[in-house]
């Protein structure tokens, strides 16, 4: 195994099986229970809580968090999962220092907020590991609903359309069910398989049929999937990624960050993952640094993250910067790609430096090299519309009110692929969830 | 620095802090580590007369009640009086003694009410050379079936005859420990002075039952199924212990009697206020329950601290400040009009204020939304300086009550204040008024 720690270009085995257990555990741990009472006891229970308002799908945190404090964190959890259907997911992945905890009054008292995020975990996962589902349907109303994409939009959409009483159909092009879940998101936020097992206990709720290996485009058209169904909510995230449009982008060792943490989410034996000895990762998101920490985690040497803007333009928040940082990522910003360099396969890349000036991003005519025999391109996906001919697009994005409607009756979308929307777990929950009511509403009235 | 040295009722100690009669009382070992840590005298655990040893519960002894982060605030216990033999109390009692002559040792002592019980057992304990005793009149649980403890607490002419019967029979003073179980505190404190008691100390515990088991339906502490009540203690009954201190020292007929304090002293500013209050010492126990007698070495630098900085140069300079400023509701001046105050600057937007004035007050808290901040104002047309926005406010000195300078109009009433003294004695709705001057 050690030989393989220093060996040039993308190879497999840099870290034992001991360390890679070691590496990919639990970001933050899960609170015991004397850990949940100290934490719950820091709550003020505020009024028209800021933390609420700033909780994409409306948590009413004061109320779980009294709920735990009181030693009933399964009430707690039935809180959390009136509102957010995916909240033990959401107490993973949600990047609570830009949410509900930069929102705590204990920030502003003591830039220490109450550890939200932990505690919906601690009520979440008590819930769950009683294995029962905590709603029951509504009676059945015959209506049947297509919900394309088993994401979180998705998913959160067809449980609440499953609660009311509608019959669903998840269709979803990869194999397994999940979304971003189960593909994307780095794997020490969501262990143990959580993404499946939450999905599982999700469908617990009954009325939902889950297609995968559909996709839209391929095996089932928007036209017929209107014409077969009362109504079709559209959860298809981002499936094209942005192109690295410079010389030498399509060299072997280039890939999609997506690509790769997709790979490694998958990935049954970690340390039989492959990874370049120095990866250059590009981009400024949340996949960048997933992509980055996790290649640092496999036992990649050196690895950096580029991005072309500054630090506080970066949509990773400081936190995940820092935990970058931590992980002994370094960090570059201002400087753009300018092509990729090698012979045969990626060797370097080389940048150029920017200024962020009233002409937007310009090149200084400055550049730099750094070594790479791996380089993953995290500069943002985009909506494949090729399916959708006939909806109206905002930007890129595929156009909806605040309901979710689409430009075509019958047709709501939510998640990522929608306009409006911050890319983020949570929100596809909240949009997914606010869809189903808007269809719920227009199916009873007809 | 300034001079804590007690003198209480003659018995001297190098500070006011003494342990009261309890478990950590009960034996040389625990006394010797109380004084090796700096506690200024104990009152010894009650023993009880000769004969078989006292017997307790096998099971738990203590219940608790919780504030956050697991704080005890009330402690709860249902053990009795001393269950080690007379003769070994007595030995130990007088070793410590011995090896200790600066500290402050006084035996509690709890007999049935015959005299010749009495005289019994102080001439044992003067043998010790302890400095005086205590007359447990107090424990709510157990004894008190046995027409002991606060059966003799609650019926004052028992009080009165058994002071008696010990003031006649030894040299010592005698301290009486009075129970809170009873409604009118100044009836046996009244007793005990009748019976020629040296002072009173209080309070003893109070009458509770701290939870409930809802598994198995039985109060906390629960032995095999079933509980009893128990005495409790602790910072929760630090309020009662204060107005029944208070109560006695302004009673005419009590007035000047020592006191020694008792009754969820956990600090040094917690002794001062019952010092404030007329208390010549303090008698601590749940606060070294919970953590230990090193406690004490806060309370002796806290208080000798504050003594500086507020210039009393010994106890004597504090002890009874607040006894005049504790009056009846009616003599409460109705022209002292304030209103609450918002300091926005520390203010952390909880909105608590608002929630306990909009939801059971007067309506008084405006709460609107600038700049993506939350703003609370108080509305002084509607305020009632009720101070609940200041008790639910979580942090300190955010908001504040301020009084209207005179001449003002408050905007409530609309009348203009003033800074003469007027109070219910000659309010024009008061039908038993009595006539300005």
């Amino acid at each position: 195994m050690d030989g393989a720690r220093h060996q040039a270009g993308i190879a497999a085995g840099r870290i034992s099986a001991e360390e890679a257990a070691q590496n990919f555990a639990d970001l933050h741990p899960p609170l015991d229970g004397h850990e949940a009472a100290v934490a719950a006891d820091r709550c003020y229970f505020c009024h028209d809580a800021p933390c609420v308002a700033a909780c994409p799908t409306g948590i009413d945190i004061p109320l779980f968090i009294r709920q735990i404090a009181t030693g009933q964190p399964r009430a707690a959890a039935q809180t959390i999962f009136e509102s957010n259907i995916l909240g033990g997911m959401c107490a993973r992945v949600c990047p609570t220092e830009t949410l509900c905890e930069e929102a705590c009054v204990r920030m502003t008292a003591e830039e220490k907020p109450v550890e939200i995020g932990r505690l919906q975990r601690y009520a979440t996962d008590a819930q769950m590991a009683t294995g029962r589902h905590p709603f029951t349907r509504a009676a059945q109303t015959g209506k049947r609903v297509a919900v394309v994409g088993a994401g979180p939009a998705g998913l959160a959409c067809a449980h609440r359309l499953a609660m009311h009483g509608h019959d669903v159909v998840v269709m979803d092009a990869r194999p397994k069910g999940g979304g971003l879940n189960e593909y994307g998101i780095a794997a020490y936020k969501t262990t143990g398989g959580f993404a499946q097992a939450e999905l599982d206990w999700l469908l617990q709720i009954g009325g939902i049929e889950l297609r995968t290996g559909t996709a839209l485009g391929r095996e089932v058209t928007l036209d017929a999937l209107e014409a077969d169904h009362d109504a079709v909510f559209l959860g298809i995230g981002l499936g094209a990624v942005n192109a690295l449009a410079c010389e030498g982008g399509d060299l072997p060792g280039v890939e999609d960050a997506v690509d790769f943490i997709a790979r490694l989410r998958q990935a049954e034996d970690l340390p039989t993952l492959p990874v370049g000895r120095r990866v250059v990762v590009i981009g400024g998101g949340m996949t960048a640094v997933d992509a980055a920490v996790q290649s640092r985690l496999l036992g990649a040497e050196e690895v950096t993250i580029v991005y072309r803007r500054a630090k506080a333009a970066m949509s990773a928040s400081l936190y995940e910067q820092d935990l970058a940082a931590a992980r002994g990522v370094g960090l570059r910003y201002n400087a753009r790609p300018v092509r990729v360099i090698g012979t045969g396969r990626a060797e370097a890349v080389e940048f150029e430096y920017t200024v962020d000036g009233p002409d937007g991003l310009t090149g200084t005519g400055e550049t730099f090299r750094l070594a790479a025999d791996q380089v993953l391109r995290a500069i943002g996906q985009a909506l494949e519309t090729g399916p959708l001919a006939g909806l109206e697009l905002d930007g890129r994005k595929i156009a909806v009110d605040a309901e979710g409607r689409t430009s075509r009756a019958g047709v709501w979308a939510g998640g990522d692929c929608t306009a409006g929307g911050d890319d983020l777990t949570v929100t596809a929950v909240a949009q997914g969830r606010d869809a189903a009511e808007s269809i719920h509403r227009a199916l009873m009235e007809g | 620095m300034a001079d804590i040295r007690g003198n209480f009722v003659g018995i001297k100690s190098p500070n006011p802090f003494w342990l009261a009669s309890a478990p950590p009382t009960d034996k040389e070992y625990n006394v010797r580590r109380a004084f090796e840590a700096g506690w200024g005298g104990v009152v010894w655990k009650t023993l009880g007369a000769e004969g078989p040893p006292i017997v307790n519960v096998n099971g738990p002894r203590y219940g608790v009640v919780y504030g956050a982060d697991r704080r005890v605030l009330g402690l709860n216990n249902i053990e009795l009086i001393t269950d080690r033999p007379l003769e070994v109390n007595l030995r130990e009692i007088k070793a410590v003694k011995r090896d200790y002559p600066d500290r402050a040792l006084v035996v509690s002592l709890m007999v049935p009410c015959e005299e010749q019980a009495w005289k019994d057992i102080l001439a044992r304990v003067e043998e010790t050379g302890a400095d005086g005793v205590e007359l447990n009149f107090g424990c709510p649980h157990g004894m008190s079936e046995r027409g002991m403890g606060s059966a003799v607490g609650q019926v004052p002419d028992y009080i009165e005859m058994v002071t008696r019967w010990c003031k006649a029979n030894s040299r010592m003073p005698v301290i009486v420990k009075l129970t809170p179980n009873i409604t009118d505190i100044r009836y046996p404190a009244r007793a005990a002075a009748k019976g020629g008691a040296d002072a009173v100390s209080l309070i003893n515990t109070v009458s509770s039952i701290t939870s409930v088991d809802l598994d198995n339906f039985s109060p906390e502490p629960t032995i095999d199924g079933k509980g009893s009540h128990g005495g409790y203690c602790g910072p929760a009954v630090k309020p009662i212990a204060l107005n029944m201190v208070a109560e006695i020292a302004r009673d005419p007929e009590t007035a000047g009697l020592p006191i020694s304090g008792i009754g969820g002293i956990t600090t040094w500013r917690d002794a001062a206020e019952f010092m404030a209050l007329g208390c010549g010492n303090v008698q601590v126990c749940t606060a070294a329950m919970t953590y230990g007698f090193k406690v004490v070495q806060e309370m002796i630098s806290g208080l000798k601290l504050w003594m500086d900085d507020k210039g009393h140069p010994d106890l004597g300079a504090f002890r009874g400040r607040a006894v005049p400023n504790v009056t009846d509701w009616q003599y409460l001046n109705l022209n002292y009009v304030t209103k609450a105050r918002i300091d926005p600057g520390k203010c952390i937007e909880c909105g608590r204020c608002f929630a306990a004035c909009e939801d059971t007050s007067h309506q008084a808290i405006a709460m609107r939304v600038e700049a993506g901040q939350r703003r609370f104002e108080v509305i002084d047309e509607e305020c009632v300086a009720c101070n609940l926005c200041v008790d639910v406010c979580p942090v300190e000195g955010c908001i504040t009550m301020e009084r209207l300078s005179a001449g003002s109009i408050d905007p409530r009433t609309g009348q203009v204040v003033s800074d003469d003294h007027a109070d219910w004695t000659t309010h024009p709705n008061n039908p038993g008024r009595v006539a300005a001057e």
